[in-house]
């Protein structure tokens, strides 16, 4: 049976509320940066390549002490995010940065995969029909990649939900305010007396994963059945 | 229209360097696969840029690398078919049509959907996706499109190669009509020479990345006869068929053709290979062919080892193939007297 307490249910919900934000934050940011890199073709390309993949080979920990290092207080932008009365480090919104910064490969390289996949000549098209670079953008290129763009906020919602490393550095594991289900699993697993506890949340983020596995097969049938 | 090409581009090993200026409504780019057909109209659509050199149409300077001048592909009114169709896999054929249309200039509308819809046959179509189109349905959807972009040149990258050729037959009309009926002039794209025949008067002739030639479709088979496996093709523009004996008798000249691959349709293309007919010096006593005339040889070309015969045959002209040998035989001059002998089998029906 399972058997959560209302941190639990707090931790459930701040988990889908980071991984939520997180995504659609990141959304549109991706779409661009994936836009640029399939489709442009100019100097320090590479090193963008290499600088947006290098969270997701990096250990998270190691993100989150850099993130740490820039937005702490006495790092490099904190005391501009002071003066603007700004405050994230051990704040639910530090978890949504981390959570973005280390699922934003997997959102970029999904949406570049749907880009790459559309037939060079359908633009070439849409542009010989009098189409200028954002209304092909919009009108062929958003649609035609929709796939990818499906694949990479589901891949980057589950690894958001699946954060640890980063998130525990940048917001702490504050029950109630920054504790996100990885973290509340971390707790539980600390003390011998709490396996029940800890076995029920990993039930539920099993849980959560296997519905969003779900849902992105189903839209992605849809999808391709309208075509 | 006129297309003034002054241009050098490179794409790895391979280089194009093309200088021609070129004037018509029918303007055809003839060329085997990787000669740099394809590269050349996308300098001129405005989808590649030259490394160097201009691009005019009609005295309108589309790019200049010295005057530092590049029309955009979207702004030059330039439409493609391509040689796959391209339909937007997530518009409705009707969504497809209209895609150009929509983004082109009210003053420029002269062609509309509901005048398009009718001559291509898509009227039942237009609800459709377009994935589920049969490969002719696609081409002239594609066409449609690009037409309805109301273009003020309609480049045609070798529409016809990905189609087998029952659907050629059927495309060819189409692509014929809506030219001429809408009046847009257009370059076309082939490595075929009954294409470039059948839709264009003038060719400019592309061999690794130069324009080598630039002559009328018919001087250009004449020039590739030797080289080619079926000889020059004669294309005959034939009507008002009647059945005799499972043949059907067309009119020609003063005469009739008796062809079996004929059909009922008031009007036909046929194609007849030089290498398929056969010259007599005297009327045959019998013969099994179906169509005999009697000819007058109007003109005599060399192409290699072979010789090309024109003869008339009252108002219709024909080219025979025949060897040195046979003109010194059957003493073929020009002026001379002949007879012609086609077989009724030897003739394909082209549209």
């Amino acid at each position: 049976m399972l058997s959560l307490s209302p941190a639990d249910y707090d931790a459930i919900w701040l988990s889908g509320k980071v991984a939520t934000v997180a995504v659609a934050g990141s959304l549109p940011v991706g779409f661009a940066v994936a836009y640029l890199m399939t489709y442009l073709k100019f100097r320090g390309r590479l090193l963008m390549e290499v600088l947006i993949t290098l969270p997701l080979t990096l250990p998270p920990v190691v993100v989150g002490y850099f993130l740490l290092l820039l937005l702490g207080k006495k790092g490099w932008l904190g005391p501009l995010l002071e003066s603007a009365g700004i405050r994230l480090i051990f704040t639910w919104k530090a978890a949504v940065i981390a959570s973005a910064v280390v699922g934003f490969p997997l959102l970029v390289r999904s949406i570049r995969i749907g880009m790459e996949s559309i037939d060079s000549q359908l633009i070439q098209a849409s542009r010989t029909l009098g189409a200028p670079w954002y209304d092909t953008l919009f009108t062929i290129i958003l649609p035609l990649s929709f796939r990818g763009i499906l694949a990479g906020s589901s891949l980057m919602f589950a690894r958001s939900l699946g954060e640890f490393g980063a998130t525990i550095i940048v917001a702490g594991n504050i029950p109630g305010v920054t504790q996100t289900i990885p973290l509340a699993i971390y707790e539980y697993a600390s003390s011998p007396t709490s396996e029940t506890m800890a076995l029920s949340l990993c039930i539920v983020s099993v849980c959560m994963a296997l519905g969003i596995l779900f849902l992105h097969e189903v839209l992605g049938r849809k999808l391709s059945q309208r075509r | 229209m006129e297309i003034r090409m002054v241009v050098e581009k490179s794409f790895g090993k391979f280089a194009l360097a093309a200088d021609f200026t070129i004037s018509g409504k029918q303007i055809g780019i003839f060329g085997e696969s990787g000669s740099g057909k394809s590269t050349l109209v996308g300098l001129l659509a405005g989808i590649h840029h030259p490394d160097r050199g201009e691009v005019f149409l009609d005295g309108e300077c589309l790019f200049s690398s010295i005057k530092r001048t590049n029309v955009p592909a979207e702004q030059r009114r330039i439409a493609m078919v391509f040689q796959h169709p391209n339909l937007f896999p997530h518009l409705s054929v009707r969504s497809n049509l209209l895609y150009g249309f929509k983004r082109c200039a009210e003053n420029n509308r002269s062609i509309g959907l509901e005048s398009l819809v009718g001559v291509l046959k898509l009227e039942n179509l237009l609800q459709r996706g377009v994935n589920n189109l049969s490969g002719g349905e696609k081409q002239r959807v594609s066409l449609g499109r690009a037409i309805l972009a109301n273009p003020r040149l309609l480049l045609m990258d070798e529409p016809l190669s990905a189609l087998d050729d029952t659907l050629k037959l059927q495309i060819i009309p189409y692509l014929k009509i809506v030219s001429e009926q809408f009046r847009i002039p257009y370059l076309f794209i082939s490595h075929s020479l009954v294409e470039m025949r059948l839709m264009t008067d003038q060719v400019l002739v592309v061999a690794n990345g130069s324009i080598v030639d630039q002559t009328t479709p018919d001087q250009l088979a004449r020039a590739r006869m030797g080289e080619s496996r079926v000889g020059y093709i004669n294309l005959l523009k034939l009507a008002a068929p009647r059945r005799v004996d499972g043949l059907f008798a067309y009119r020609w000249g003063e005469g009739e053709l008796l062809i079996s691959a004929g059909n009922d349709e008031a009007e036909a293309v046929f194609e007849i290979s030089s290498k398929d007919m056969i010259l007599f010096k005297r009327h045959p006593e019998a013969i099994s062919a179906r169509n005999l005339f009697r000819c007058t040889v109007v003109d005599i070309f060399m192409v290699g080892n072979q010789v090309g015969v024109e003869v008339s045959c009252g108002s219709q002209k024909l080219v025979a193939e025949v060897t040195k040998q046979a003109v010194r035989e059957l003493e073929i001059s020009e002026g001379g007297e002949l007879y012609l002998a086609i077989k009724a089998s030897a003739f394909r029906r082209l549209s």
